[in-house]
């Protein structure tokens, strides 16, 4: 395998020596690679908070997602059982084993089915909490872990999905600096626009082709400062 | 993929007179360019982003021994091996020895052009493994043993009513007569069958929009969701990725998202971009538990440095082929190979051979709109005239072209037999079409007027005009 490694590596810095492409050099990587400089962000998230939370409900409303805003987290528990109860489906939920979502307190609706950890083939819902909302294309970040397995994210066919307005940016740059503050790159990293959706049919759009057919994003308020 | 770019005329041929695939090709409009149109009107920065995403790709390519290296670096430190491969065949055979020592059965596979490069399925079938390809589009075309004619829009060559049939026949265990005329029921039906497959797959095989090189990730930009299934449940992920995906940074990456969404689909962001680490960690609770990366050079390293080095920026988006007046009229199947489109164009002589692909760079009118919707500004004309120059230095031009060449070469080297030439010419074309205003029939030219009639030639000619509009001008100063 090294010497496939070798001919390509070899291979590959012959034919750069007639390439005409860009500057070569190991420092400039180095610089590039530390450096991480920005490129150009589009002027649409040039707002105040506020103002990048409402284009964040937007942007998310234009890829049929489907928002709801709630006063705390204490909300969580009624606006999911009122979206199970919307789209007739059972009361169980699935939940992601996540810190931030511990103080959420399940009893007050005792019909519900709450279950913690990695999607079952059989989950009809899931419920997970959420790195980031990004305000730019209304996209949430979010990150394995072991408060937040990637399953649920794609197995479910109803995904609800709770982010705080503190959590919303920008930017897809200001999301990774968010994710660098809190460590090295987990696992995966997903960033989710809207739910599922295929177009390979003569160019028609349907959602739900594997992933989620539904995602709802409970949006709860706690001032820019706040969140997890 | 074996290619059968040398039939490109025949096929091409069949494919316009071939009713269910001009019917497939209408959706290209709204389906592609309107939508891309309105989604790039919202975002004025896109231009400039053009422009940056341009530089970053060049950078990129320059130091690409470099960038691969720190690249191979972070995947091991993550816990991930690294595979390199030359060719294909090689690529093929590590993907299958990964497999085996896992002693797999079913591998599900989320969409990769680079696998349908290599023939992988075929590869993996003759090894005795059941690859499934888990993308609408790709499990449609599996099902008909076809290959794909869009880049992104494996099966944009079929209507409704053909996948419906294959269903039909593929699906044998359900109702027979159960209604299957709408998008609705064949994506439910889709669904559900390969539900199954995800859940019972040993491996799962991803392809790569992107290859971070700051933190050993390898990126998907997905809209289904089957590429995260493919490798969130099985035990073993492996990622199979050219070597020019290369990216330096996230913000890199980003910058570059920002234009592929938009110029392929004419979304704003797809609905999922994933970017993989590694296996899962010690407190994961799911996530493979071994990821590999196969890193497959198969001639790009010997496109750097030569006048289609550019193409090697290329993002897969598909927007040169959704605009392409050629790919429109006969779809991608005629090109021969998995790339189709202008970018086919410029990009197949390089990786197959010219005395392959050397219909495809002819296969232009050179409008040029496939460059004005590069998000990466190739110059696709220019290196499509190149390959046209090549193509007649190498004496693999017909006969008939070389000679017809030759013999305008040597008139138009002598302006004053040239213009007399023209003159001459018009007058005669003029007389011969000026009874309808047009020619149906020229001696030699029988290609072009089988299908279409030359408008016939009125006034004097361009040369004559010119100069006339030019003593004009200076004698009214």
């Amino acid at each position: 395998m090294s010497e496939a490694r070798d001919a390509i590596l070899g291979g590959v810095r012959k034919a750069l020596a007639g390439q005409q492409l860009g500057d070569r050099s190991e420092a400039s990587v180095d610089a590039r690679l530390d450096g991480r400089p920005r490129g150009i962000i589009p002027d649409r998230v040039a707002k105040p908070h506020d103002a990048l939370v409402d284009l964040f409900v937007t942007m998310a409303e234009q890829v049929s997602a489907t928002v709801v805003r709630l006063d705390g987290l204490n909300d969580v528990p009624e606006a999911a059982a009122q979206f199970l109860a919307d789209h007739n489906l059972p009361a169980a939920l699935r939940l992601a084993p996540d810190p931030s979502l511990e103080g959420v307190d399940w009893t007050a609706r005792p019909m519900l089915e709450v279950s913690r950890g990695p999607a079952r083939p059989d989950d009809v819902t899931s419920l997970t909490a959420s790195v980031a909302g990004i305000a730019e294309t209304g996209t949430l970040m979010l990150a394995s872990g072991a408060g937040s397995p990637t399953t649920l994210n794609f197995l479910p066919d109803n995904h609800i999905v709770v982010l705080h307005e503190g959590q919303v940016v920008g930017a897809y740059e200001d999301a990774w600096d968010r994710l660098r503050a809190a460590g090295g790159p987990p696992r995966t990293v997903n960033l989710v626009t809207g739910p599922s959706r295929t177009g390979d049919i003569e160019q028609i759009i349907q959602l739900g082709a594997h992933g989620p057919r539904r995602l709802h994003i409970l949006l709860i308020a706690d001032g820019a400062d706040g969140g997890p | 993929m074996q290619p059968t770019s040398l039939a490109f005329k025949d096929r091409a041929r069949d494919a316009v007179t071939d009713a269910q695939l001009q019917r497939a090709l209408l959706n290209m409009k709204p389906g592609f360019q309107q939508r891309r149109a309105a989604t790039v009107a919202k975002l004025p920065e896109f231009e400039a982003l053009r422009d940056q995403a341009r530089d970053i790709k060049n950078h990129t390519l320059a130091n690409l021994d470099t960038y691969l290296l720190r690249f191979e670096e972070r995947v091991v430190a993550n816990g991930g091996q690294v595979h390199w491969a030359r060719t294909g065949r090689e690529a093929c055979e590590a993907i299958a020895e990964i497999c085996r020592r896992a002693g797999a059965r079913t591998v599900t596979k989320g969409k990769s052009m680079v696998a349908e490069e290599i023939g992988l399925n075929d590869h993996l079938e003759a090894e005795g493994f059941t690859p499934i390809e888990t993308d609408l589009g790709e499990y449609i075309i599996q099902l008909r043993h076809e290959a794909p004619s869009h880049i992104i829009a494996p099966a944009l060559h079929l209507v409704k009513q053909q996948i419906a049939d294959t269903f039909r026949e593929a699906h044998t265990d359900l109702e027979a007569d159960r209604p299957l005329s709408e998008p609705r029921q064949l994506t439910d039906e889709a669904r559900a069958m390969l539900r199954r497959s995800f859940l019972s797959a040993d491996v799962g095989i991803t392809g790569a929009n992107f290859l971070v090189a700051e933190t050993g990730q390898t990126v998907i930009v997905t809209n289904e969701g089957n590429g995260d299934l493919t490798q969130c449940l099985p035990r073993i992920h492996i990622v199979i990725s050219s070597i020019e995906k290369a990216v330096p940074t996230l913000e890199d990456c980003s910058a570059i998202l920002r234009l592929l969404a938009r110029s392929a689909t004419g979304q704003e962001f797809s609905a999922y971009t994933t970017f993989s680490t590694g296996p899962k960690r010690a407190e994961d609770l799911d996530g493979p538990d071994e990821f590999h990366v196969v890193l497959l050079d198969n001639g790009r390293s010997a496109v750097l440095g030569t006048e289609a080095e550019d193409t090697l920026r290329c993002i897969r988006c598909g927007a040169c082929m959704n605009h392409c007046p050629v790919y429109g009229s006969v779809g991608g199947h005629a090109y021969g190979w998995v790339v189709p489109g202008p970018i086919g164009a410029a990009l197949d002589p390089a990786l197959i051979g010219l005395d392959q692909a050397r219909h495809l760079p002819n296969a232009s009118t050179f409008c040029g709109r496939c460059e004005t919707v590069c998000p990466m500004k190739i110059p696709l004309t220019k290196i499509m005239r190149h390959w046209r120059v090549k193509e007649f230095e190498s004496g693999l031009a017909p006969a008939s072209v070389r000679r017809g060449l030759s013999l305008w070469a040597w008139a138009a080297k002598r302006p004053r037999l040239y213009r007399f030439g023209t003159r001459l010419a018009m007058r005669m074309l003029g007389l011969l079409g000026r009874r309808r205003g047009r020619i149906g029939w020229l001696p030699l030219s029988g290609g072009w007027t089988r299908f279409r009639d030359m408008p016939a030639p009125q006034g004097r000619t361009f040369q004559d005009q010119w100069a006339a509009a030019s003593r004009q001008d200076s004698g009214g100063r």
